[in-house]
């Protein structure tokens, strides 16, 4: 342990009011930072999961006349081969059509799907709340809204106009509600081969969808999977060109949440500066008398570097502490009528770990000041004044 | 008896624009072992020459000399260690650091050259506190010390690394008078017992009378020299 050490751990033992009103003010900043960076970090997460996290976040189309992808298995093949880190990979097929009942028609999608491959990317199978997914060809299942809106229950039968003119009729066998409304009122949901039946396409398909792992790749990825495929027809499109306002809004978001974050990482520092600069200025005569004692201009200043460093490490352990119980105290009160947390919080131990280490960083950065005047202090200047 | 302070045509001129000379060409030296004080007027110059002599300051031109050592070839750090090793200094004022005991500040300038002072160094510095008649306050505060003992500490603090030289500016200028004839006790008897060489500089006559030999500066020159 090294002198400076020593003596500046007694100065800060020595005013232990002036150290915890130090340490006091390091830690709500770093509070601050760690709360609004989960707050933050948790929101983008829950609505960026919210927006595609049920949905295909990579799709395959054909710009061919028929508009369908014929050899789908091959596709599915090179998609596989291309990235290892797709995680799901479904053929589906989309097709417009109307839904008659009593009152009238309503347009709706008829979507088919392999139903095990797509689960895990639309997640019908938990959005299911009545009846059971399809089993037999001929069977459907239907948003809430749309059962809401045609009076269709599980076990009634669907009567879907197609634009061709052709009529079928399909048996409902579930109710699904996928929590957004659009496709609660339009999406009739089937499996891969009744959908062909229906929209006539033989085995072909309309489009290949995907999860990916990490979905801010996708737009890389999905550049990637566009080289491999051998179909010229067929094109890729990914979520984030798809969401363009969506993606400027989280990353405005970003940025406005490092804005504060930096502006509290300056106050905090100035304030650590300007506390260790008094003290260097209250302590000039014992500095001046231990310079002239022989300690070395560089050991004069380190007991200020180390000081802020001791500062930095408390106030920055005590800011995790309160940021921590900050954030508990959040998803606790702050809840939904239905009990989940208003804003669902990303608890990240690395940018937590982070920010107190911004801390330590900025108040040795701070101790810079004072150190420097420590270093150039002449001790004449400080005797001969006394 | 060789000399342990010598000082060659030391001049020493403050300011740039308006130049305010202090010195003039002040040759001076002193024996190892010697009692010695510097007096004058306040304003004379004899405290810039003490800094000089204790490398705290660095003189316009002219050599110091310590220990044979020319000082105008060291830098910054190895006058410091220069100072922890060879000099003692005691001021008008004791600057003991409030955050720590009286054995504690005595510690200090050995723990500038060694952190963990060995159980030798910590015995020398308890009778030296002994010697100072400090035993039963060495683990108060600065801050819980009369005037009398703060300056004791201060000096106990000046002796624990065996400098050869103790400097000394008014030491004893802001204590009473029985204090006063305390202190140039204490020195004396340090002076008999260790062979320290001491330099006081005040500007009391009655003090500068106990010593062996009185230097007294006057605007900027050696005014008398009186060896007794």
């Amino acid at each position: 342990m090294r002198l400076a050490f020593s003596i500046a751990l007694r100065f800060l033992k020595s005013g232990k009011g002036q150290t915890l009103l130090i340490a006091l003010g390091i830690s709500v900043g770093v509070a601050v930072q760690v709360f609004i960076g989960s707050l933050i970090q948790g929101l983008q997460a829950s609505l960026v999961n919210t927006t595609i996290g049920s949905s295909s976040q990579i799709t395959i189309r054909s710009e061919s006349d028929e508009r369908t992808i014929p050899d789908w298995q091959r596709v599915v093949y090179e998609v596989k081969l291309a990235s290892p880190d797709v995680r799901y990979v479904s053929p589906a097929i989309s097709g417009s059509a109307f839904i008659e009942y009593e009152a009238g028609t309503e347009p709706i999608l008829l979507r088919g799907f392999n139903l095990a491959d797509s689960d895990p990317i639309y997640k019908y199978g938990a959005a299911l709340y009545e009846g059971r997914l399809p089993e037999r060809t001929d069977e459907v299942i239907i948003g809430r809204d749309l059962s809401e809106k045609t009076g269709i229950r599980p076990g009634d039968k669907a009567f879907i106009l197609l634009p061709a003119g052709d009529a079928v009729r399909l048996t409902v066998s579930g109710l699904f509600d996928l929590n957004v409304q659009s496709l609660n009122r339009s999406w009739i949901i089937t499996n891969l081969e009744t959908a062909q039946n229906v929209l006539g396409l033989d085995k072909r398909v309309t489009t290949v969808e995907m999860q990916v792992a990490t979905v801010f790749s996708a737009d890389g990825m999905g550049a990637r999977i566009a080289e491999v495929l051998s179909d010229e027809d067929l094109v890729v499109d990914n979520w984030k060109d798809l969401n363009r306002s969506l993606l400027s809004g989280l990353n405005g978001q970003s940025v406005s949440s490092l804005m504060i974050q930096v502006f509290v990482l300056i106050a905090v520092l100035l304030g650590i500066a300007s506390v260790l600069a008094i003290s260097v200025v209250q302590r000039s005569k014992q500095l001046g008398i231990l310079k002239a004692m022989g300690i070395k201009d560089r050991d004069a200043s380190l007991i200020f570097v180390f000081q802020g460093a001791m500062l930095g490490l408390l106030g920055g352990a005590l800011g995790i502490g309160f940021g921590y119980g900050l954030l508990q105290m959040f998803t606790t009160f702050a809840r939904n009528p239905d009990g989940t947390p208003v804003v669902p919080i990303l608890i990240n131990p690395g940018f937590i770990a982070l920010s107190g280490l911004f801390a330590l960083v900025s108040a040795m950065i701070a101790s810079v000041i004072p150190a420097r005047i420590s270093s150039r202090l002449n001790p004449i200047e400080v005797i001969k004044n006394g | 008896m060789s000399d342990i302070i010598t000082l060659k045509g030391i001049n020493k001129i403050y300011g740039t624009t308006v130049k305010t000379q202090v010195l003039y060409d002040v040759d001076l030296s002193f024996g190892e072992g010697t009692f010695s004080s510097i007096i004058g007027a306040s304003g004379s110059g004899k405290s810039t020459l003490l800094n000089i002599i204790g490398t705290l300051d660095q003189p316009t031109s002219g050599e110091v000399s310590i220990s044979g050592r020319n000082t105008r070839e060291m830098d910054k750090n190895a006058l410091a260690e220069l100072r922890n090793r060879t000099i003692g200094f005691i001021f008008q004022f004791h600057y003991l650091l409030p955050e720590f005991t009286a054995r504690e500040n005595v510690l200090l300038p050995y723990r500038i050259h060694d952190v963990h002072p060995p159980k030798e160094a910590r015995d020398w510095a308890d009778e030296l506190l002994n010697l100072v008649g400090l035993s039963k306050v060495a683990n108060n505060r600065a801050t819980n010390m009369s005037g009398g003992q703060q300056q004791r500490t201060a000096i106990a603090r000046a002796l624990v690394n065996r400098p050869r030289l103790i400097l000394a500016d008014e030491p004893t200028g802001n204590l009473d008078s029985d204090s006063t004839e305390n202190i140039y006790d204490l020195l004396r008897n340090i002076n008999a017992r260790f062979g320290t060489t001491f330099i006081i500089v005040t500007h009391d006559q009655r003090i500068a009378e106990k010593t062996d030999r009185i230097v007294e500066v006057k605007d900027g020159k050696i005014h008398l020299d009186i060896i007794r």
